[in-house]
């Protein structure tokens, strides 16, 4: 488990830094309060991360999770608000779709990356069409759920926390994560033991799916209204949380653990760079440079790996 | 074989009866009425060179595969042949090492248990996996210090076969009771394998069953108790062990009648010209001359190939005059390019010899391309046509012309007539003899015995290295067989 260690290593050290560096610039931001308002936008982010991961296990990439949160922030914040039923019901016929949509890529052998590519376009479109103009409201519990005063700990820290505990159990220790993993890990021998890599592939998808879900409806939570537009930078922040967090693109190598603490990395590191007063231009562009930073790091310790 | 049907009625049921079993992928028939029994007990050897069937009498028996004709049937049940047999061969116990690793490197040693394991307990699992796992590395490999919580991609090769096969052994809700090694020892050292035998000997004589399939004769003789030898899909010989010699048995393997005309035509004396590569494993090769590349596949020719082409290409440019050129086997995967015509797919290779600036030169493009297109017989009547519009062996014609056009004095071919027709491949034959008469020099990795025999000079390859050189009259399919199949004692 040495290997697996280290990987988990790095995504600490890196936010253990990050998050130095920030109290040390802005000593206030260590209390209670401080550490809500830094944190609590990393919940979706961290929701997306996980469904990212999902996907990236079983080897394949998804490319419609931002405007797919966008489209379930969007149905939260109308229909789920207005029509419960037909609000849930959407929700969660979108979830068969993901899982049907994970099936019919492994079926036919089509590449995830141009399917899904294909998908998150059509989810933009159905988003607009729930919710035209930036607007709508957020369920009353939901509101409620997200700006809970909780003891101790706010809800930005403990939210992490159960997803990534919770998570860690499922993807890491239960018997099913073990072959869904197997999946990302050899594909053939899973299907040499008479498991339908299909029906796992599905579930993978439709796990994703729920978090997705989970997401959007925690952005609308924190942002009391949605829009078409609201999380389709999701996308890319997702993927790089569960690179950051010690994940590879292929191999069914994820940390739902290292996921989570890479989505509040990327998090932190956009209120790092406001505390350092740089101009909004850059922040984009000194958050990627954070990022190599990070994965060059990391590169290193898997060459030193490799020669051992 | 009719010693253990007599048997049938004195002892337990047979594990498993192939009757009259056969496969065919079109009009190829990879298995052709097979009949075999297998009783508590035993240890069948399975022998046979390339091509013989012997991965397709597995997979019939372990379900992977249904038979096209005939009948499989486990446990003395009824034979049926329809898509259900790899959950009966589960049912009755049948496991799987297969040749090619299949664990999943990036879980854990315990988690791969968890894999082929369907009906698992859910409670506590990863403990009784452990235990389990643990319980069966040390009765099959004792003293082996794997920890069954480690990754498999951290552990070395070797431990990875053991886990592999301790892994089939294991305990489950349905015991293992035929268990198919395939080439189980070709990442073990001696000491390890000799346990491995052992173990066999006691899982047999505690009434489980083995296919041991091994390219090293004196395993075969140490663990089998009867021994099965194909060829061409056939299962030609099926006796006791103790009926069987090793030369016996390399005899009975392959006996092709040579093409008398075609081994005169190769034995006319021939002059080479000066040493024009040698590799640090001692294959060398001189200018003008046929070297072939033979062995039992996958035992590190194509590898040896890979690296000296590799060595002599740069990763960056191409040259205007390069030293080797390589014509892919598996034609989908490193040959053709699928969406380009014909005169594209055969101008690749020489798009910068034929170039002088840094434009293509369309015209000697087409010039090439009509030169090849008389010379090699490619049959199409536009050249403009898309590739994928050839017949496998014309598109293969197309690679050959693409590497030939070239003005490489060395041409590497890996496997190139896989699923080519007879009549292309004599013509290729011809072509390959015109060219090295004409000083080109070519390193031939062939899985048939018939395009072995073309060559001046071969070497056999066993388990990555050079286990013979053959020479002139040497070069005969039972000196190769000789050479690919491992005569000493086992664990020597």
């Amino acid at each position: 488990m040495n290997r697996e260690h280290l990987r988990i290593l790095l995504p600490v050290l890196s936010l253990g830094i990050l998050l130095a560096a920030v109290f040390y610039m802005q000593p206030r931001a260590m209390s209670y309060f401080g550490l809500n308002l830094l944190f609590n936008l990393a919940v979706p982010v961290a929701l997306a991360t996980i469904a990212q991961m999902m996907i990236l296990m079983v080897n394949d990439i998804d490319l419609s999770i931002g405007s797919f949160v966008s489209f379930c922030a969007c149905v939260t914040a109308t229909f789920v608000q207005t029509d419960p039923v037909i609000g849930y019901g959407i929700l969660f016929a979108a979830i068969l779709v993901y899982a049907a949509m994970g099936a019919i890529i492994y079926a036919r052998g089509l590449p995830a990356i141009v399917v899904t590519l294909g998908m998150s376009f059509f989810w933009s479109g159905m988003a607009v069409l729930v919710l035209p103009s930036p607007g709508g409201s957020a369920p009353d519990w939901l509101r409620a759920l997200m700006t809970a005063k909780t003891p101790i700990l706010p809800v930005a820290i403990i939210a992490p926390i159960v997803i990534a505990v919770v998570m860690h159990y499922f993807v890491k220790r239960s018997s099913l994560g073990v072959l869904l993993r197997g999946v990302g890990g050899n594909e053939r021998a899973v299907a040499r033991s008479g498991w339908s890599v299909t029906g796992l592939k599905a579930f993978a998808y439709g796990v994703a799916a729920l978090f997705c879900v989970l997401s959007g409806m925690a952005l609308v939570g924190l942002a009391t209204s949605a829009d078409a537009n609201i999380a389709l930078r999701y996308t890319l922040l997702s993927i790089a949380g569960v690179i950051l967090g010690g994940g590879e693109f292929t191999g069914g190598r994820v940390s739902p653990i290292g996921a989570v603490i890479g989505a509040l990395t990327l998090t932190l590191a956009a209120s790092f760079l406001s505390f350092l007063h740089l101009s909004p231009d850059w922040q984009i562009g000194a958050q990627g440079a954070i990022l190599i930073i990070v994965l060059a790091v990391r590169l290193v310790f898997t060459r030193r790996e490799a020669l051992v | 074989m009719v010693e253990n049907q007599n048997m049938i009625g004195t002892r337990e049921v047979p594990i498993i009866t192939l009757a009259q079993a056969g496969v065919s992928f079109g009009p190829v028939k990879a298995l052709d009425g097979a009949d075999l029994v297998i009783m508590p007990g035993e240890c069948v050897g399975v022998v046979g060179h390339n091509g013989a069937g012997k991965s397709t009498l597995v997979n019939v028996i372990n379900g992977r595969l249904s038979p096209t004709s005939g009948t499989v049937s486990y446990d003395g049940a009824p034979g049926v042949a329809d898509f259900r047999n790899s959950h009966r061969a589960r049912s009755s116990g049948v496991r799987s090492v297969f040749q090619e690793l299949s664990l999943c490197p990036n879980l854990t040693v315990l988690e791969n248990y968890r894999i082929p394991y369907r009906n698992m307990p859910k409670a506590g699992w990863r403990k009784n996996a452990a235990s389990a796992v643990r319980a069966s590395l040390d009765a099959v490999f004792p003293d082996n210090g794997i920890d069954p919580y480690s990754v498999v991609a951290d552990l070395p090769i070797a431990d990875r076969q053991m886990v592999e096969i301790a892994i089939a052994f294991s305990r489950r809700d349905i015991d293992a009771r035929l268990v198919i090694l395939d080439e189980p020892t070709s990442s073990l050292d001696g000491a390890i394998a000799d346990q491995l035998l052992a173990y066999i000997k006691t899982f047999c004589a505690n009434g489980g069953a083995i296919i041991f399939i091994s390219h090293m004769m004196g395993e075969i003789f140490d663990v089998a108790s009867r021994i099965v030898v194909m060829k061409d899909g056939r299962i030609i010989e099926n006796d006791d062990a103790s009926n069987f010699t090793r030369d016996g048995l390399v005899d009975a393997m392959g006996h092709v009648v040579p093409d008398t005309q075609d081994v005169a035509n190769i034995l006319e004396k021939r002059e080479f010209g000066p040493e024009v590569l040698r590799m640090e494993n001692g294959l060398n090769a001189r200018k003008g001359e046929v070297v072939g590349l033979a062995g039992l596949a996958g035992h590190g020719q194509a590898e040896v190939l890979a690296q000296c082409f590799l060595e002599r290409t740069s990763d960056w440019s191409a040259s205007r005059a390069p030293a080797v050129v390589f014509v892919a086997g598996d034609r989908s995967r490193d040959g053709v390019m699928p969406l380009w015509s014909i005169m594209r797919n055969l101008s690749l290779q020489t798009l910068v010899e034929f170039s002088r600036t840094f434009l293509v030169d369309r015209k000697a493009e087409r010039g090439i391309a009509r030169t090849w297109h008389e010379k090699i017989g490619i049959k199409t009547d536009d050249l403009d046509n898309p590739i994928l519009s050839l017949s496998g062996g014309n598109q293969q014609k197309v690679l050959f012309s693409r590497a030939l056009a070239s003005s490489a004095p060395i041409v590497i071919m890996d496997d190139p007539m896989r699923g080519v027709d007879v009549s292309t491949k004599k013509e290729v034959y011809r072509m390959i003899r015109s060219e090295a008469e004409n000083g080109r020099t070519f390193l031939w990795y062939s899985t048939e015995t018939d395009e072995i025999l073309e060559c001046d000079r071969v070497f056999v390859f066993r388990d990555g290295e050079i286990a013979a050189e053959l020479k002139g009259e040497q070069i005969t399919e039972e000196n190769m067989l000789r050479a690919s199949f491992e005569m000493q004692e086992a664990g020597q």
